[in-house]
């Protein structure tokens, strides 16, 4: 493939993935094993659990308005931020960037023709849709009232709420992970175009390579566990019941042996994404790919390491305890590697305040603070002071939501003219950007503090001299709700009436901007030939970037 | 999707193909080794625990039975990896004599699972309001030797003077051996399914030197889940036999 310069487009290209017809109408997408259509097959249905999850949200918020609670009962209550915590965790956040970005892209920017196992990634999205189904008849059916993190003997013998469901859903969603993960293994294994080394690969494929790793070797131990904790409900086993001898420890080291390194499934694709935007808008190399890339694989190893500080106050042995702190702190190097590399790329680059920049820029900010709040949480004593309080449901927000979430929002907006062919409203999504930090910051802040004045998480009532702090929480919510809408509607809207796209309009490097948008069912016409490497601007005159437009930065900031 | 002969479209050669099903097999199977790998450790903790209840269980079982299948179970190991041998090598009659061969030996190991299934079931071992460690020494049939009724009761009453959670404790063994060995039998189900799969496909000859991919990775399966047994029988039938 050459690097010619590129010519002005005005119209979508004749033919693409979402024209294409394999037989007629519906059929062609539910039985597509087109990798893009699955992608927003995904797309769809974690937009779905994403509503159900942040209406629920929206209770909580509004309960938590008046001290005694201004909307349901205690009982309720739980349900609330039970089914909250299930729908987003579960449902939305894991499969969210690599089922739906990682899907999509992970072929092209490698210029394979789809994932090694089209058909496998078509009934993980299957599998996905039944598990959803599942746990939707459980909330319909009684809700969930045990915390996201199912601990027994409460979710095996005491609940009166729809556990088993829930958990079987749970359980059969995890092979959809699994078979992601799988998938994009072999498939960065294997499929690679000529040329398409593993150090020309673009970032966002390294940071999916570590999840998928996160994913194969994780979510079985959560599947078996879970499973085990419905067939005790079910048949009145005793695993994890100790009236009849077994150990509830046993399930939380099972559960966090997953559960810890699933928050590195959610956070390591947002960090691949912004690996991409950042250097695309600062027009520079990004500083430091190898480092960005090992650290992700480093997140990945060491994240399986420090489950344990999940149960610091469950009386485990002090060494156990000091050694899982110590641990956590490790994880801390290679995420500071890539913060310190992402500011670094920025130093002395070409910076375009596009709307993908802005949310990446949100992205670092909320992730340091959410970062550094774990160090906190990290440390053994100060551990013993925030556990289970509102601290603790700040810090994994920041991480959760104002890092995997903006991530994802801002993977939207920059991979958006490559999945339809159109551009978006630019004022109104920088808005809408800003808007996001401003009511992300508003809401999550304030109970930092509340958590550290001692508001315990999951309580439906607290003392009047919080309530200052909370209202704030709850404007905050209303803010960061309207963050969410306005692009779900400018995107909408641009899917027919945005301006056409062209097959690289920001500029970006990657592969998957040389070819149309949106894409041949194919992906490539031919088979490219990779003999540059990633993210150099300098010797790609087929983006465009010569005279009239801003110059392209050195490679180097002190040169 | 198309298909060129044997060649999927979105690969571009054979060998790149069969990379990618054998690489995908692999992973697949260190899955299985974490979905087994929680149960393992949930079976060591409580037999650190409860170690004199789960070896007064561990005796309740069928050495014979389970002897028995290890063996079957070995032998299928066996045809599965000729079955894969002669597809390689383009034997064409072999491969299904082979195949037909590993699935009668794996349907003779479920076969002898449900017998001794229903043994326990006989013998009030299965978890629940009706367990009781003791009901076969204390009830036992006209077929049964009047002699090992004897040991047994010896047996047991020994471990309920030194455990007197013997019952709740056994139950945990039970439920153990039977999520345990249900799980393996479930992956034997899913690679009988595979095999009857496979014979449809080598009677239509399709499995030639250069074209053998799902007899190899379907035996590289089999061969798994003969392994997660060789490791069952020892802990589930083995723990207390020294004496």
């Amino acid at each position: 493939m050459s690097n010619t310069p590129p010519t002005l487009v005005r119209e979508l290209p004749h033919k693409h993935y979402l024209n294409a017809t394999y037989g007629a109408g519906l059929r062609s997408w539910l039985l597509t094993t087109d990798h893009k259509r699955i992608a927003l097959l995904y797309l769809a249905s974690v937009t779905v659990f994403f509503f159900i999850g942040g209406v629920l949200a929206t209770m909580i918020r509004i309960h938590l308005l008046t001290p005694g609670g201004a909307l349901v009962t205690p009982e309720t209550y739980n349900k609330l931020f039970t089914m909250h915590g299930v729908a987003m965790i579960f449902f939305f956040l894991i499969p969210s960037i690599p089922a739906v970005f990682g899907n999509f892209l992970i072929p092209l920017m490698i210029g394979a023709k789809d994932l090694a196992f089209p058909k496998i990634n078509l009934l993980s999205w299957y599998i996905y849709v039944i598990g959803g189904c599942f746990v939707l008849y459980s909330f319909g059916t009684g809700g969930l009232d045990t915390g996201w993190t199912f601990y027994t003997p409460l979710s095996s013998v005491y609940s009166n709420s729809a556990v088993t469901p829930a958990v079987l859903g749970i359980f059969i969603n995890g092979f959809s992970s699994i078979l992601t993960g799988l998938n994009f293994i072999v498939t960065i294994h294997t499929m690679r175009a000529p040329g398409m080394t593993w150090f020309r690969m673009p970032l966002f494929v390294w940071a999916h390579y570590a999840t998928s790793l996160v994913m194969i070797l994780g979510t079985p131990v959560v599947a078996i566990t879970l499973l085990l904790a419905g067939l005790e409900r079910m048949f009145h086993l005793g695993f994890f019941n100790p009236a009849l001898g077994g150990d509830p420890i046993l399930f939380q080291h099972l559960f966090w042996f997953y559960s810890h390194p699933a928050v590195y499934i959610m956070i390591l694709p947002a960090m691949g994404v912004i690996s991409e935007i950042i250097p695309t808008f600062a027009r520079k190399p990004i500083f430091g790919y190898a480092f960005i890339a090992g650290s992700s694989i480093a997140i990945a190893v060491i994240g399986f390491l420090v489950w344990a500080h999940h149960m610091f106050v469950t009386g485990e042995s002090t060494y156990a305890a000091l050694t899982f702190s110590f641990l956590s702190y490790l994880v801390a190097i290679p995420s500071a590697v890539k913060v310190f590399n992402w500011t670094s790329t920025l130093y002395k680059g070409s910076i375009s305040w596009d709307p993908p920049m802005i949310y990446a820029l949100g992205f670092i900010g909320l992730f340091v603070i959410g970062g550094l709040t774990g160090l906190f949480l990290a440390c053994l004593g100060l551990d013993i002071h925030i556990h289970d309080t509102y601290f603790v449901v700040a810090h994994f927000h920041y991480i959760m939501v104002g890092g995997a979430v903006m991530g994802y929002v801002g993977g939207l907006h920059f991979w958006w003219p490559k999945i339809t062919g159109r551009l978006y409203p630019r004022s109104l999504s920088r808005f809408a950007a800003v808007v996001l930090f401003i009511g992300f910051n508003l809401t999550f802040f304030p109970q930092f503090i509340l958590g550290y004045l001692g508001m315990p998480r999951r309580y439906h009532t607290y003392p009047p001299e919080f309530q200052v702090l909370n209202v704030l929480s709850t404007a905050g919510a209303s803010i960061l709700a309207l963050g969410y809408l306005l692009p779900m509607s400018y995107l909408t809207w641009s899917m027919r009436y945005g301006r056409v796209a062209g097959p690289n309009p920001w500029p970006a490097t990657g592969l998957e901007w040389k070819t149309d948008s949106p894409p041949l069912t194919e992906n490539f016409e031919v088979t490219p030939v990779v003999t540059w490497e990633p993210y150099d601007f300098k010797n790609r005159p087929d983006l465009g970037l010569g005279t009239g437009t801003p110059s392209p930065a050195p490679a180097h900031g002190d040169d | 999707m198309h298909r060129t002969g044997q060649l999927y479209g979105h690969f571009e050669t054979l060998e790149q193909q069969k990379e990618s099903a054998a690489l995908g097999m692999w992973v697949f199977l260190v899955t299985e080794v974490l979905f087994f790998g929680g149960l393992f450790l949930a079976y060591t903790v409580n037999r650190g625990a409860f170690s004199t209840a789960f070896g007064a269980g561990s005796n309740t079982l069928d050495i014979k039975l389970g002897g028995f299948n290890t063996v079957v179970l070995i032998m299928s190991s066996l045809t599965m990896a000729m079955a894969v041998w002669s597809a390689q090598v383009g034997k064409k009659k072999l491969v299904s004599i082979f195949l037909i061969a590993t699935l009668g030996l794996g349907t003779v190991f479920l076969g002898v699972k449900v017998i001794e299934y229903k043994q326990k079931f006989d013998h009030h071992l299965i978890p629940g309001q009706g367990f009781d460690m003791r009901y076969r020494s204390e009830h036992p049939r006209a077929t049964d030797d009047p002699k090992e009724i004897a040991i047994e009761k010896e047996e047991v009453e020994k471990t309920f003077a030194v455990d007197q959670d013997t019952n709740a404790h056994g139950q945990l063994y039970f439920s153990l051996y039977f999520a345990m060995t249900g799980l393996h039998a479930l992956h034997m189900i899913v690679g009988a399914g595979l095999l009857v799969w496979l014979i449809k496909a080598s009677f239509a000859g399709r499995f030639t030197p250069q074209y053998n991919t799902p007899v190899e990775i379907v035996g590289l399966y089999w061969h798994f889940v003969d392994i997660v047994w060789i490791y069952l029988f020892p802990l589930l039938y083995l723990i207390d036999r020294h004496r």
